[in-house]
């Protein structure tokens, strides 16, 4: 265990970051937080995606030089997969925050418990 | 290759790109091509359906010209078709029913944004359903979320928008869990397609080696999909998006998007993971716990429930919940009456929502069941229909509702230590159903004692028609169910 932290040390604080975006994207009352908590989750994953994806000493998987033996490059899939990642996670943080717009100006708050309250006090 | 090969692939980009084509078209054109597809993929999906039961196995379909490990692929077999098939007709008498309200509660100008939304709902659920490959089901799991969240909110009030803003918040915090779970099985096992993906867990869980890893990432994909699709102590979220939007969305996204994510889940336990592997990650323990808890505790907060269609969206709690137990069996029976169930509950739910908006139609759209007394005698059919749905729900013989619960009883006899817990917990679910099903349709069916106004058949013909057929379904389901449980036999040994 201990020796595997330190030589993983990447990924441990990819998990760490995992789990402090997960808290605050469940637990903060405050809507921009709580988006920051989804980026900050989101982002976690991309870095524990391009940590297990770099091998030490490979490049990037673009043919130059005319170098075409596999054990020059790193895998691709990983890096094509934190692309697609990022795409879905910008878009959803876009709508997050237009709806996050919405409501902020029909009740003037971004805190979701408190619009809770003025919901059921419109009792409708 | 047979040409009938490709339509699994030809059903989800037609409804794509439909998707594409209906943000040009004003709202009437959209609707039109919105049915054009609707129906054009049922077809397409049934013609499937036909090939797989002749040919008696499952196929895969390359995407590209990659071969397996790196090309992308879809694959259909009896389920994945009879499923397509199932939720365009779903879908189809939902958008039906509701159509009045859709054009009420939208503005009319953002009209053809809903059914912009309802073909991506569609492509992203056939997708999740054939694909099989990991990473494309992520990809359109966050594609169905985006969509179901402009169900909710395109009725723009206060109370869809606070709906959708937890919505998406509970559902991202799914994603997360997925997203994280597949990118650790990928670091484990090396690929993304789900056979290759098997194979190597099952060399891995054969070696003994990285077991906790595997245990973790089993859980991070099994939780993340259970709050995706609103597994109790998850299903806040609930009693808002279903309650407070139009009618169509939540017949849709009760019947139809919470099932997506179960027969995905269903589907990485079968190829992704296999069966004895997840069984033996005792995962499906916590499932079973869970899912009797909501069978419980959805079904009393229904009872408390003073509005209809809030207590209709706490009895999808319940009801989730029941699948869930029969997945956390962990045998064949009881994954066999999950799937029937997954069928069942969509058929009926999707009746409900649009029966209940019938009733509330004809009492000034107040959801109240104070005001809601005798508007069954206003308006016969959607009285009848509810009563249908409802008795359904409680599991009377005739509709589907029973079968679901015989097969659960079965499954749970068969299997000795969960046996007790799983039957009290059904008997306590089924009383308290009857409960709350019943005392809504005493009050609906409570006779007038002042003139009342009738609304008939001509008035209201496309709500009535999906009324009846969705009606037909639950009975077809309830009747002639031995079709549909030999046919999820073969579909789950096609799986394995």
């Amino acid at each position: 265990m201990g020796p595997n932290l330190f030589s993983n040390f990447g990924e441990a604080v990819a998990m760490i970051l995992f789990g402090i975006g997960f808290c605050n994207l469940l637990l903060q009352k405050n809507l921009i937080k709580k988006i920051i908590g989804l980026n900050i989750m989101d982002s976690a994953i991309y870095l524990f995606l391009a940590e297990k994806g770099y091998i030490t000493g490979r490049a990037a998987p673009i043919v130059t030089d005319g170098i075409q033996s596999v054990e020059a490059y790193i895998n691709p899939v990983p890096s094509g997969l934190v692309l697609t990642g990022i795409v879905v996670s910008v878009s959803v943080t876009a709508l997050m925050l237009s709806l996050t717009i919405r409501l902020y100006r029909r009740y003037h708050t971004l805190d979701l418990d408190e619009i809770s309250a003025l919901l059921k006090k419109e009792g409708r | 290759m047979d040409f009938v090969q490709n339509f699994p692939f030809f059903s989800i980009v037609v409804s794509l790109f439909s998707g594409a084509v209906c943000s040009v078209l004003n709202g009437k054109a959209a609707r039109a091509i919105n049915r054009v597809v609707l129906s054009a993929v049922m077809v397409l999906s049934a013609a499937t359906l036909v090939f797989t039961l002749q040919t008696g196995e499952s196929y895969t379909y390359k995407m590209g010209h990659f071969p397996a490990p790196f090309g992308n692929e879809i694959r259909a077999g009896v389920l994945e078709s009879a499923l397509a098939l199932f939720f365009c007709f779903i879908m189809l008498f939902s958008l039906w029913g509701g159509r009045k309200h859709i054009e009420e509660e939208v503005e009319a100008d953002k009209l053809n944004y809903y059914y912009i939304l309802t073909n991506m709902m569609l492509c992203s659920l056939l997708a999740i359903i054939y694909t099989n490959d990991l990473f494309t089901a992520y990809v359109f799991v966050e594609i169905n979320t985006i969509s179901a969240c402009g169900l909710i909110m395109i009725r723009q009030t206060g109370r869809t928008i606070e709906a959708a803003v937890r919505y998406m918040i509970m559902s991202l915090l799914g994603s997360g869990l997925l997203l994280m779970g597949l990118c650790m099985l990928y670091d484990l096992t090396g690929h993304l397609l789900m056979e290759n993906i098997r194979e190597a867990v099952v060399l891995l869980h054969a070696s003994g080696r990285y077991q906790v890893p595997l245990t973790i990432t089993i859980g991070l994909m099994t939780v993340g999909l259970a709050i995706k699709s609103a597994l109790f102590p998850f299903h806040t979220w609930v009693p808002d998006a279903y309650g407070y939007s139009t009618a169509s969305s939540a017949a849709i996204l009760s019947s139809l998007v919470s099932k997506g994510y179960i027969f995905l889940l269903i589907k990485i336990i079968y190829r992704v993971i296999g069966f004895e592997v997840f069984g033996d990650s005792k995962i499906n323990n916590i499932l079973f716990v869970f899912g009797l808890a909501g069978m419980i505790f959805g079904s009393l907060s229904a009872i408390k429930e003073d509005d209809i269609r809030r207590m209709v969206a706490f009895s999808s709690v319940a009801q989730i919940g029941y699948i869930y137990m029969g997945i956390g069996m962990g045998t064949q029976a009881g994954m066999a009456a999950a799937v029937f169930h997954i069928f069942s509950h969509a058929a009926t739910k999707a009746l409900l929502f649009i029966a209940g908006v019938g009733l509330t139609d004809v009492s000034g759209q107040s959801k109240r069941f104070a005001d809601l007394k005798g508007s069954a005698y206003r308006n016969k059919i959607a009285g009848a229909a509810f009563g249908a749905g409802a008795l359904s729900m409680v599991g009377v013989p005739l509709f589907s509702g029973f079968i679901s619960k015989l097969l659960f009883s079965q499954a749970a006899v068969l299997n000795h230590g969960k046996m007790l817990p799983a039957l009290i917990a059904l008997a306590v679910s089924t009383v308290l159903n009857a409960i709350y099903f019943m005392k809504t349709v005493i009050r609906i069916y409570r006779p007038m004692e002042t003139d009342y106004e009738v609304r008939t058949f001509g008035r209201q013909k496309l709500f009535a028609v999906s009324c009846i057929c969705l009606v037909a379904l639950n009975v077809l389901l309830g009747t002639m169910s031995q079709f549909l449980v030999d046919l999820i036999g073969k579909g789950l040994e096609m799986f394995a």
